[in-house]
């Protein structure tokens, strides 16, 4: 049986195709769980690319879903912010504001951006690239052979959590709390998960300012260190941050750096399944997993969309976005924007300009983290390359409920030698 | 047609041909030139077409603009005289430039 077969997809393109637009709600974080989103966002890129959605829970919002449209709005901060006053960068309104730089407007969030922008460096990803790979190789000997395991688990969530943990100087033993937080800063409540309430995130969340709190005493009166805490705790613009914002910005770089790669690790083993002629040219050129890496996170574009709020009345595509308005930026939709991307539903790994894609962001906010998330994923493959013919998919994945994550719970397989 | 000169990291010199009003990101992308990413494609969104331009030349580049000299406050390797290379149009007062690449874009 195909593990990707969606039972659901049928349903969900005709009912795409045949509803009104004003029932359209983007941001149902059901059409991610069931990857039934394509249709949708499609027929909104035809007619409506400036959609606006009265939703009963995150209350009314416009969405943008052309690439073109989505680049220009992201360079457009004197109208358009991030700012965690206004709400933030996603459409739930937070009820206790967590500031933090990718949810600030300039000048402040350039001067925090400057404090942490070094740790990835080109000097810095050079050195940490051999430990990359180590650790990259530790975990792909030690998998189960022919037998079936959570590729999310044992692979994806272990690499990411270790990478952060390196980041962060963070006690090595104790580093399965990071991915813990950061699974907990961005659970859905409605998901059935640990997080049933943002009174229970409040409470895990300052477990995790408790913990970073006793690492900053420590590194605050030492020499500056290469590590993020010291980075923050030693940094002009930071060093003198209120915890909350400090919880902020340590919230920012744990999910920043964990959920995002983690799900195109996972991503690259579904869509190399999905289309074993590009398996199969994979293997016989190993070059390629340069460009592959970009393809996987186009493909995959982990975060579904920023969230922008207007400072002042904006038009566009003949109608005004009032100032207060909220708009989400449809990462997901730009990148199978076919005016910006040829073929955008074909995942293909060796195009021409790879890079060109939304799933960075670009601007000002633009990820941070983008160079380190490909060497990882470089490195990965690379290293799958030279020990298993194939990571086969031997069960349906789980997908996250989430608007905004685009992710994976589980996913079945088996590695062949 | 104007030309320009790319120094690479390593010290490897590339001189292309471009056409007038053309800008310095999509004459290098065009002719094939190393060393330059621009990932946003000319938007001033990336800050992976970055380049340190000859002092020789800088002053003739124009003032960047407020976007551009965020977009480069950002970069790692950057330098006073650093410009995004798809902010600066060539034209025949051009003619002859030389910048250099960085190590990586980032
Ligand atoms: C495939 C992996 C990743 C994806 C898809 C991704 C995606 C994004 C996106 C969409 C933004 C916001 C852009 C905007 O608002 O315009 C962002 C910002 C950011 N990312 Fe990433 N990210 C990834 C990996 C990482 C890693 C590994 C790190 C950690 C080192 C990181 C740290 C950050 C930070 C600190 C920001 C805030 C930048 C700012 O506001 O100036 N990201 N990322
Ligand atoms: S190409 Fe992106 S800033 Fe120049």
């Amino acid at each position: 049986m195909d593990p990707f077969h969606n039972p659901f997809i049928a349903e969900h393109a005709e009912r795409a195709r045949t509803i009104p637009l004003e029932e359209f709600s983007p941001a149902n974080p059901k059409y991610m769980e069931m990857d039934v989103w394509r249709p949708y966002f499609s027929r909104l890129r035809e007619e409506a690319p400036l959609h606006y959605c009265e939703d009963r829970i995150i209350g009314p919002y416009w969405s943008l879903t052309r690439y073109k449209d989505i680049m220009a709005t992201e360079v457009n901060t004197k109208v358009f912010s991030s700012s965690s006053t206004f709400g933030g960068i996603t459409l739930m309104d937070q009820r206790e504001e967590l500031p933090m730089f990718i949810a600030m407007d300039q000048p402040k969030h350039d001067e925090q951006r400057k404090v942490v922008q070094p740790i990835v460096s080109p000097q810095n990803l050079e050195n940490m690239e051999k430990l990359i790979r180590q650790r990259t190789q530790r975990v792909l000997d030690a998998l189960p052979r022919n037998e079936t395991f959570n590729w999310v688990e044992k692979v994806s969530i272990d690499l990411t959590n270790m990478m952060l943990a390196t980041l962060f100087d963070f006690p090595f033993d104790d580093r399965a709390l990071l991915t813990y937080w950061s699974d907990s800063a961005t659970a859905n409540t409605l998901g059935g998960g640990h997080v049933d309430s943002e009174e229970t995130r409040e409470r895990i969340l300052a477990e995790c300012l408790a913990y970073f709190t006793r690492l900053w005493n420590e590194r605050v009166n030492a020499e500056p260190g290469s590590d993020l805490v010291s980075m923050l705790a030693h940094g002009p613009a930071t060093r003198n941050m209120s915890p909350r914002e400090y919880l902020g910005n340590l919230v920012l770089l744990i999910v920043g750096g964990n959920d995002t790669t983690r799900n195109s690790m996972t991503g690259g083993v579904c869509f190399l399944n999905q289309n074993p002629d590009e398996y199969a040219r994979l293997r016989a050129n190993p070059a390629l997993v340069e460009p592959m890496v970009s393809e996987i996170i186009r493909y995959q574009t982990p975060l579904a969309y920023m969230r922008r709020t207007a400072l002042e009345d904006f038009e566009m595509h003949g109608q005004t976005i009032r100032k207060g308005d909220k708009l989400a930026m449809w990462y997901v939709s730009g990148n199978r924007d076919s005016a910006a991307i040829d073929n955008p539903d074909q995942f293909i790994i060796d195009r021409a300009r790879p890079r060109q894609h939304l799933s960075f962001g670009f601007g000002i906010h633009r990820c941070v983290g983008n160079r380190l998330a490909e060497l990882q994923l470089r490195i990965l493959w690379e290293e799958i390359l030279q020990r298993f013919s194939k990571v086969e998919v031997v069960g349906p994945p789980k997908r996250v409920f989430s608007a905004f994550i685009r992710g994976y719970t589980e996913l079945p397989v088996r590695v062949i030698p | 047609m104007p030309r320009a000169t790319f120094i690479d990291h390593a010290g490897e010199s590339r001189t292309v041909e471009g056409a007038e009003g053309e800008n310095l990101m999509r004459v290098a992308v065009l002719n094939d030139v190393p060393g330059i990413d621009a990932d946003c494609g000319g938007e001033c969104a990336c800050a992976t077409c970055h380049v340190f331009v000859d002092d020789a030349w800088l002053d003739k580049c124009g003032e960047p603009t407020e976007l551009e000299t965020s977009m480069l406050s950002f970069a790692a390797t950057a330098q006073p005289n650093s410009r995004l290379a798809c902010q600066i149009i060539l034209t025949s007062a051009l003619d002859g430039i030389v910048v250099e690449t960085p190590v990586a874009q980032h």
